[in-house]
C-alpha cells in the first residue's frame, strides 16, 4: 500500500489490506481504531487532526508567550534554519516572532470557528431537515425555498454584506457561516428523512401511538446520524477555507484575534522579502482541509454497513 | 417544457424577491454614508441636507416602496463613490466577471471530464491515484493562497506573468489558473465516481464484447450517461465561481463585479451594492434554469411536467 499517495475520493480503490478477520467480539470503538489501523491514509489523516487538536487545545497556553515575544535577532529569519533554535525553523515575522508559535496558537481560532459554524449548522440543519421530511405541506415547502435561495447565492457575497453591517468579530463569522451552510444539512436529512419514515420500524412506531417527536429523535435521527457526521467533517473543511478567504479580504476575523487566513493576508506585503510569512499558514490550511477530506471518505465507507468490507478484505481492481 | 420552466422562473422570482428585501435593508445598516462622505466636522445642517437630497431622511418603507418603483424603471439609484447610475457602474464591470467565468467554464469541464474519465477506466490504477491526489490538493487548496504564490513565483521571482491589471491575454493567465483550480478538484472526483458505474454497467460490457476500442468506448458509451452528474455539480460551481471571483479579482485587481462589490461594502455605496447582487443573483439563477433545461435535453428519462 503505497502510504504516500493517499487513495481517491471514492470507495473502491487501495484499501488493499491482506487478512479478512475473523468475527471478533470487540467493543465497537476498538473495531473502528482496527480498521482505521488497516487504511494509512486515513491514519495519517487522523494523526494529523489528532496534532491540529493538541494545537488548538493546549497550544495557546503554552505557545501565547513564544508567538508574542520579539526576538529582534530573529528579524524575517528565514525558514529551515535552526540556528535561533527549533521555534525558527519556519522562520519568523519582521519583529522576530516565531512563526511557528503563531501558526500553533492560530490553530485554535482557525479550528474553533469552523467547528462552531459546522455544529450550528448541523443542529439547525438536522432539526430542519427532520421536520422538512417528516412534514410534508407548507413548512417543508418553505424551507426548501429559503434552502435554495441561500444555496443559489454565492456565499461570499453574502458574507461580504452582513459581516459589513454587523462587526465582524467571531461570533458573527460564525453565525454568518452556519446560516450559509445550513441548507446542505437541511438537504441532506430531508432527503434521507423522507427514505427512512416509509420503513417499517417507524410505521410500527407510529402505530403503537409514539408522538412526533419521539419518532424522528428516537428513530429516525439515529438512522440519519452516520451521514451527518460524515458531511461534518466534508464542511468542516469547506468552511475553514471559506473563513479563510474571509479573513483575508478583511472582512473576517479582526486583528489582534488572529486566523490561518488573516495571516496569510499579513504575509501578502512581505512577499518579495519573506514569502514564508504567506506561505506555512497557507500550508497548514490545505494539510487540515486535505485531512479531513481523506477522513471523510473513509468515515463514509467505515460507517457503510454496506461499504465496511471494503476496508477488511482484499480488494479487486474493478469494482 | 414551457410549464417546467414557468414553474422554475416562479421559484427563481421568489428567491429573488427575498433577496431584494434582504439586500436592501442590510444594506441600509451599513451605517450613514453622511459619515464617509462629509468632512467629520460636518455641520448638522450640511449632514441633514446631504441625506435629504440622497434621501435618507426619509423612513425605510419610503425608500423601499421608491427603490422597488425604480427597479421597474431598470433605475437603481445613483452610485455615490462614481456619481453614475449603479446599474451602469454594475453593468460596465460585468463583462470581466462574465469574460473570466467563460473562460474558466469550459477548462474546468474540459480538463476534468478528460482526467475524471482515464482515472475511471482503470479505478487503482497509477493514472487513478495520481489524479485522485491532485485534485484534492486542488479541492483542499485556498485559492487566494494559490494567487499570492502565483505571484510569487511568477511574477516576483521568474517575472514571467504581470502582478496585476487587465492589459494583455497575459494578465489573465494567473487569475484564470486560480479559478480553475477548486472547481476542477471538486468535479474531477465527481466524473470519475459517475464513470465507474457508467463503465461498469451492462451496456458498456456489450460495447467491449464486441470489440469496441477502449477510447471509443469511454468518450462514446459510458461518458453521455456519465455526464449527468457532472451537470448538476457544474452548476453548483457557478455560485462557487463567483465566490472565487470575488477574491481572485480582489488578489489580481481586475475590474470586475466582485472587486466593485468590496469595494463598495467598504465605501458604504447602497446603490452599487443592490444593483451588482440583483445583477449577480439574476445572472446565477438564469444560470441555473439553464442547467435544469440542459439536464432535461441528455437526460431521456427526465420530462419535466
Amino acid at each position: 500500500m503505497p502510504s504516500s499517495i493517499p487513495a481517491s475520493g471514492t470507495a473502491d480503490v487501495t484499501h488493499t489490506t491482506q487478512t479478512v478477520p475473523g468475527p471478533k467480539k470487540n467493543s465497537a470503538l476498538s473495531d473502528i481504531l482496527s480498521l482505521l489501523w488497516r487504511d494509512k491514509v486515513a491514519l495519517l489523516s487522523a494523526f494529523l487532526l489528532l496534532i491540529v487538536l493538541v494545537c488548538v487545545v493546549v497550544g495557546p497556553w503554552l505557545m501565547a508567550d513564544k508567538a508574542r515575544a520579539l526576538n529582534l535577532m530573529a528579524r524575517n529569519a528565514p525558514p529551515f534554519s535552526l540556528e535561533k533554535g527549533w521555534m525558527f525553523v519556519l522562520g519568523a515575522d519582521a519583529l522576530g516572532r516565531s512563526l511557528l508559535a503563531r501558526i500553533i496558537v492560530a490553530s485554535q481560532n482557525t479550528m474553533l470557528i469552523a467547528a462552531s459554524a459546522v455544529a450550528i449548522s448541523i443542529v439547525v440543519g438536522g432539526l430542519l431537515g427532520l421536520i422538512a421530511g417528516y412534514k410534508e405541506g407548507w413548512i417543508s415547502a418553505v424551507l426548501l425555498r429559503l434552502a435554495d435561495a441561500i444555496m443559489s447565492f454565492p456565499s461570499m457575497l453574502l458574507a461580504v454584506i452582513v459581516l459589513f453591517v454587523f462587526d465582524p468579530g467571531v461570533t458573527n463569522v460564525i453565525l454568518v457561516l452556519a446560516v450559509s451552510r445550513i441548507p446542505i444539512f437541511l438537504r441532506t436529512v430531508r432527503a434521507e428523512v423522507l427514505e427512512i419514515k416509509e420503513r417499517m420500524f417507524v410505521t410500527a412506531a407510529r402505530a403503537m401511538g409514539a408522538r412526533t417527536d419521539r419518532i424522528l429523535l428516537q428513530h429516525i435521527a439515529p438512522m440519519v446520524l452516520p451521514t451527518l457526521i460524515n458531511l461534518a467533517a466534508l464542511e468542516m473543511a469547506f468552511v475553514m477555507l471559506v473563513e479563510s478567504g474571509l479573513s483575508f479580504l478583511g472582512i473576517g476575523i479582526q486583528p489582534p484575534e488572529v486566523t490561518w487566513g488573516l495571516m496569510v493576508a499579513d504575509g501578502r506585503n512581505y512577499l518579495g522579502s519573506a514569502w514564508w510569512l504567506s506561505f506555512w499558514p497557507g500550508v497548514a490550511i490545505m494539510l487540515v482541509t486535505m485531512a479531513l477530506n481523506l477522513l471523510s471518505n473513509w468515515l463514509r465507507i467505515a460507517t457503510d454497513p454496506v461499504e465496511r468490507w471494503r476496508l477488511q478484505t482484499t480488494v479487486g481492481k474493478n469494482v | 417544457m414551457g410549464g417546467f420552466i414557468f414553474k422554475r422562473s416562479l421559484q427563481s422570482v421568489f428567491s429573488l424577491i427575498a433577496l431584494i428585501v434582504l439586500v436592501f435593508f442590510l444594506a441600509r445598516l451599513t451605517g450613514s454614508p453622511a459619515d464617509l462622505y462629509l468632512p467629520q466636522d460636518a455641520s448638522p445642517e450640511v449632514r441633514f441636507q446631504f441625506n435629504e437630497r440622497l434621501g435618507f431622511n426619509d423612513p425605510l418603507y419610503v425608500q423601499f416602496g421608491r427603490f422597488l418603483v425604480g427597479l421597474l424603471h431598470f433605475d437603481m439609484g445613483e452610485s455615490l463613490q462614481f456619481s453614475r447610475p449603479a446599474v451602469d457602474v454594475v453593468l460596465n464591470a460585468f463583462p470581466t466577471t462574465l469574460m473570466l467565468a467563460a473562460i474558466t467554464m469550459p477548462i474546468v469541464i474540459i480538463l476534468s471530464v478528460i482526467t475524471g474519465s482515464l482515472a475511471a477506466f482503470r479505478p487503482g490504477g497509477v493514472f487513478d491515484r495520481l489524479a485522485s491526489f491532485i485534485s484534492l490538493i486542488g479541492a483542499s487548496t485556498p485559492n487566494f493562497w494559490v494567487a499570492i504564490v502565483g505571484v510569487l513565483v511568477f511574477a516576483v521571482t521568474f517575472r514571467i506573468l504581470p502582478t496585476s491589471g487587465t492589459g494583455t491575454p497575459l494578465h489573465w493567465v494567473l487569475p484564470v489558473a486560480v479559478l480553475t483550480l477548486r472547481p476542477t478538484g471538486v468535479l474531477v472526483q465527481v466524473v470519475r465516481t459517475s464513470m465507474i458505474t457508467a463503465l461498469s454497467s451492462a451496456y458498456v460490457k456489450t460495447a467491449k464484447a464486441r470489440g469496441v476500442g477502449s477510447r471509443a468506448i469511454i468518450f462514446v458509451h459510458a461518458l453521455r450517461n456519465g455526464l449527468l452528474p457532472v451537470i448538476t455539480v457544474a452548476s453548483d460551481q457557478a455560485a462557487g465561481i463567483v465566490n472565487g471571483a470575488v477574491i481572485v479579482e480582489t488578489v489580481f485587481g481586475f475590474p470586475g463585479i466582485g472587486k466593485l462589490m468590496i469595494d463598495s461594502v467598504m465605501l458604504r455605496d447602497f446603490a452599487v451594492i443592490q444593483a451588482a447582487v440583483l445583477v449577480t443573483a439574476l445572472a446565477v439563477f438564469i444560470i441555473n434554469i439553464l442547467v435544469d433545461i440542459t439536464y432535461a435535453l441528455v437526460d431521456p428519462r427526465i420530462r419535466y411536467s
